[in-house]
């Protein structure tokens, strides 16, 4: 598994502090990201992928770092974000998986059969030449999902993929995440897709307040935010 | 949801012919139909459209639904011209208008957005000296495509909830919120093409 260090990491937007003190060193399958809104669990997520670079401290992936080697980090880690409307950026299914394989010196044979092959994985091969804005919301996410996979990073961010489905569809993108072999870092308010985790991460007013497996953290967030 | 210039799946002669030579006809084509003067030839550049239209096995419910946004400012157009100018001239003003947008909605209705982005970044290619990123061009392009069935399902969602408030005949409580939010899609959309690697 690739291995993301944050030594120290903290982050400010002029004179608010979002993020402070975040010393870690994530090498697990996977990684689960809690905490409150404001908490700055997506501020810290977006640091791995060079997104937002830290204030203090220094993020990198593999040992590239996200400030100089910005770059090289986005071609290793996918992210997903919460709203797929906002990551959609081309008007058809098999288009917008395409888009992120441009300027990647692939020939158009490969770039079909790549995206294909992805569409088929995620059951919306029916839908390549279909308006993205047409999908369902759960299919909106396989195809925000099938759009980084098919770039095929090594690590995969997702901040909250699943707060805008209704359950069958969050149960449905867990279980296409369940089966990636991708490293994953997933920030979510819905606890029982941490099942199964290696580590989570729980953050609190900014800091990092623990970090432990599941059977610990999550009982110890569930009584934080009661 | 809208039916507006979005690609439609075929096979048809229209959709086979590349894209870089449907953009130059459409200019061609958007050059010579102002420079009509007369009914007539308005009238049939018209239905030569609609045939293209049938050419490309696109209904004619298709073609009607790109008019439709012209709809207010076709008739406000005419009346215009009929006043000021006579009926000669707003049959030719009017049919001029809807010969453009159709023609151009039948290029993005049987062009991939791809092969069109691929077709503007080699036009403007040519133009790097001067300092133009041909990517970024198409990008816009693209986004541009993208963006108008977001923009229409954001501004039904603010109709709606100014409905439901009871605030119909606002139009600064539909015009504010629907900024807003488009403004906040913008973002969203810029650190999504961040994460895809679109500016590195």
């Amino acid at each position: 598994m690739p291995v993301i260090e944050a030594p120290g990491v903290g982050h400010r937007y002029v004179d608010r502090v979002v993020l402070a003190g975040v010393d870690v060193r994530l090498e697990e399958r996977r990684v689960g990201i809690v905490g409150a809104n404001g908490s700055g669990k997506s501020t810290f997520a977006r640091m791995l992928n060079g997104l937002v670079l830290p204030t203090d401290g220094w993020v990198s992936v593999d040992g590239l770092d996200t400030r100089r080697e910005g770059r090289a980090v986005r071609r290793r880690v996918g992210f997903c974000f919460t709203d797929p409307d906002a990551q959609i950026v081309m008007p058809t299914v098999a288009e917008d998986v395409a888009f992120g394989l441009r300027r990647r010196g692939l020939s158009r044979a490969e770039v079909r059969e790549r995206v294909d092959r992805v569409l088929a994985a995620h059951d919306l091969a029916g839908h390549a030449d279909h308006p993205a804005h047409l999908l369902s919301g759960g299919q909106k996410q396989l195809l925000a999902l099938a759009s980084v996979l098919v770039t095929e990073p090594d690590v995969l961010v997702m901040d909250e993929p699943t707060t805008l489905l209704d359950l069958r569809n969050a149960q449905r993108v867990s279980r296409v995440v369940e089966a990636l072999p991708q490293q994953v870092v997933l920030v979510t308010h819905h606890l029982d897709l941490l099942d199964g985790f290696d580590r989570v991460l729980v953050f609190d007013e900014g800091r990092l307040v623990l970090d432990d497996v599941p059977d610990v953290a999550v009982p110890y967030y569930r009584k934080l935010m009661a | 949801m809208t039916a507006l210039g979005l690609y439609r799946p075929g096979t048809s002669p229209l959709h086979r012919a590349p894209g870089g030579l449907k953009l130059l006809l459409l200019l061609l084509a958007g050059v010579g139909v102002v420079l009509l003067h007369r009914p007539w030839p308005v009238l049939a550049a018209l239905v030569a459209v609609v045939l293209c239209y049938a050419v490309a096995g696109l209904s004619p419910r298709v073609a009607l639904a790109q008019l439709r946004p012209l709809a207010w400012v076709g008739a406000v157009t005419a009346l215009f011209q009929l006043v000021v100018a006579g009926w000669e001239r707003a049959v030719v003003v009017v049919g001029v208008l809807a010969v453009l947008v159709l023609l151009a909605a039948l290029v993005t209705l049987t062009t991939r957005t791809t092969e069109l982005v691929d077709a503007v970044v080699a036009g403007c290619r040519p133009l790097r000296p001067l300092g133009v990123d041909a990517e970024r061009v198409g990008l816009v392009l693209a986004l541009g495509v993208r963006c108008v069935p977001v923009v229409v399902a954001l501004a039904g969602e603010v109709r709606d909830a100014q409905r439901a408030r009871g605030l119909a005949a606002s139009p600064r409580a539909f015009a504010v919120p629907l900024i807003v939010r488009s403004l906040r899609h913008a973002d969203a959309l810029g650190d999504a093409l961040a994460a895809r690697g679109v500016d590195d």
